[in-house]
């Protein structure tokens, strides 16, 4: 589903974000994406979403080579992705509801649809009773499963987060992982970028690590020795 | 990635047929177009501060060229072929003038003469000027009599004209010799420049509408930057985001040429009896034009495009500097 093959990215500035680095990630897998701040972690995310292009090297997802792929395509390729991304959040001037539903009026489905599919991503997310709501008035935890709903409604069979547990405390930033999981469980991929090591490592899933751009580590993590 | 099947699979998900994507593309223009009017009347205090910038823009050069064409109906109407009017001095003997009378008509650039005693020209004075008791109080006649010469095939080039025109001052007992053609030809090269003016000045507003609109299209961009951000995100292509802005600029456009419209006729209007009083009295058969429906439409049609083009200008400009970072 993900396919990085010595990828480097030198920002404009001359600043080397992301330094030959080579991975795959299969379909269906969950893996998270850790290394300390700076490392590239956002970096990467930005050029599977075509935010950023790749200095050097090839990236492909779901078989699409994104080297070459040109600027009108590109709204396409990101309707198959789903992000949460920590600094785009919800609009303040529409509901919860408008909020799903925008992925789904961008690619054109009819208002039926829209509304059964806004449903049931609410559903996942457990936010049915909120979808009037405007989500200034929900809080951090909710608007953060309100940005999941949107990037899932549209049925990505790719799922970044981008520090979704940022700012939630242990209990809810469990409680958003498992969210993730749940969705990776129906087969969709998922990719999380995260610094809470204690809580990736209680996960057990792969985790590939970036340091200062480079690949420092892919695969599971050790388990603490005596806990 | 080595499988290739998955991305089928993929696409498959929201994979959208091409009628699908002609009507989801119709829907989108409909809300576009309905919810930017929304958008515009849930601000009035800005959409009338746009609307009438662009309406007073419009309604300018409208009504010089209305006002144009009704000068224009003016010189039409007065009688085109040439004349030469010769005043006669007031002291002038009948035998004199008699005399004069038989030597013009003789000339061969002279087709016709007609005599107006002054006490016709008087007459003929209070009936179409209305100063009738004004001129009654007077008492001696002010006006001289007059000789209106109609030229022959041999005057009709200017040049021959004013020769004519010449040869007549030239006699003892006239006064003054007026080409009435002369005055008409000014009037229409006054018309012409007048034209070259209002379509300068024209050109001058609509520029302004363009900024007017654009600079309004920018602020709506600069206001909703987050919306398009995360709309670019999820997929909307530069034609979904660009599209409500779009919309705007023609709304703005649409609403201030028929504000013009308005503004033009409501002038034309309040100015008509007056117009209607005086014609009465010159001329009866002069009829003030006004925009009329062609008029009325092309101002809304011109107004539309050019809210249109502004907004297209602007979201030209500044879509394209918001992306996600
Ligand atoms: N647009 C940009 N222009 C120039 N340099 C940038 C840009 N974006 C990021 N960088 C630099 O690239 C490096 C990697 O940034 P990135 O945002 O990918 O890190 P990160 O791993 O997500 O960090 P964090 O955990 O703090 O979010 C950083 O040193 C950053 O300063
Ligand atoms: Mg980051």
């Amino acid at each position: 589903m993900i396919s990085f093959s010595s990828v480097s990215k030198r920002y404009e500035n001359g600043h080397q974000a992301l330094a030959n680095l080579s991975f795959d990630v299969d379909e269906g897998e969950l893996v998270f994406l850790t290394g300390h701040s700076g490392a590239g972690k956002s970096t990467l995310m930005k050029l599977i979403m075509l935010i950023e292009r790749a200095s050097a090297g090839q990236v492909v997802i779901a078989g699409r080579n994104l080297n070459r792929m040109r600027r009108g395509q590109i709204p396409y390729h990101r309707r198959q992705v789903g992000v949460v991304f920590q600094n785009h959040q919800l609009l303040f001037d529409r509901s919860v509801y408008e909020n799903v539903a925008l992925p789904l009026n961008i690619a054109g489905f009819q208002s039926r649809e829209v509304g059964r599919r806004v449903r049931a991503a609410l559903d996942k997310v457990g936010l049915l009773d909120r979808e009037k709501a405007n989500p200034i008035t929900l809080s951090g935890g909710e608007q953060q499963r309100v940005g999941i709903a949107r990037a899932v409604v549209n049925k990505p069979p790719l799922l970044l987060a981008d520090e979704p547990t940022g700012n939630l405390d242990p209990e809810l930033s469990a409680e958003i992982m498992n969210l993730f999981r749940r969705f990776n469980s129906f087969g969709v991929t998922v990719m999380i970028a995260s610094h809470d090591i204690a809580l990736i490592r209680s996960l057990n899933h792969r985790v590939i690590s970036l340091a200062k751009g480079q690949l420092a580590h892919d695969g599971l993590l050790p388990q603490e020795q005596g806990g | 990635m080595a499988r290739s099947d998955s991305s089928g699979k993929g696409a498959v998900h929201s994979k959208t047929s091409l009628t699908d994507k002609v009507r989801s593309y119709w829907l989108h223009h409909r809300s576009s177009l309905l919810g930017s009017l929304m958008r515009l009347l849930s601000t009035p205090g800005q959409t009338l501060m746009t609307t009438l910038v662009v309406a007073i823009a419009l309604a300018l050069p409208a009504t010089l060229l209305v006002s144009l064409s009704n000068i224009q109906q003016l010189g039409d109407s007065w009688d085109a072929s040439p004349k030469v009017s010769v005043y006669l001095n007031l002291r002038a003997r009948d035998a004199a003038i008699e005399q004069l009378l038989e030597r013009l008509q003789k000339l061969p650039e002279v087709a016709d003469v007609q005599y107006l005693s002054s006490e016709q020209v008087l007459a003929d004075f209070q009936r179409l000027s209305g100063f009738g008791e004004a001129l009654e109080a007077l008492e001696d006649n002010p006006l001289p009599a007059t000789l209106i010469i109609t030229p022959g095939l041999a005057a009709v080039e200017p040049e021959a004209l004013k020769r004519l025109g010449d040869k007549i001052a030239g006699e003892a007992i006239v006064d003054e010799v007026s080409l009435d053609m002369e005055w008409v030809r000014r009037l229409r090269e006054l018309m012409v420049l007048g034209k070259k003016i209002v379509a300068a000045l024209a050109a001058l507003l609509a520029l302004g509408v363009l900024l007017a609109i654009g600079n309004t299209i920018r602020l709506a961009i600069e206001n909703r930057r987050d919306e398009i951000i995360i709309a670019k995100l999820v997929g909307g292509t530069n034609g979904f985001v660009r599209r409500p802005f779009i919309y705007i600029g023609g709304w703005y456009g649409l609403m201030g040429g028929a504000l013009a419209s308005l503004l033009v006729a409501a002038g034309f209007w309040i100015i008509q009896d007056t117009v209607a009083r005086l014609a009465l009295l010159y001329q009866s058969d002069f009829q003030l034009d006004t925009l009329g429906i062609g008029g009325t439409l092309k101002l809304i049609g011109l107004g539309t495009l050019l809210g249109w083009l502004g907004a297209w200008l602007a979201v030209g400009r500044h879509l394209a500097q918001i992306e996600p970072r």
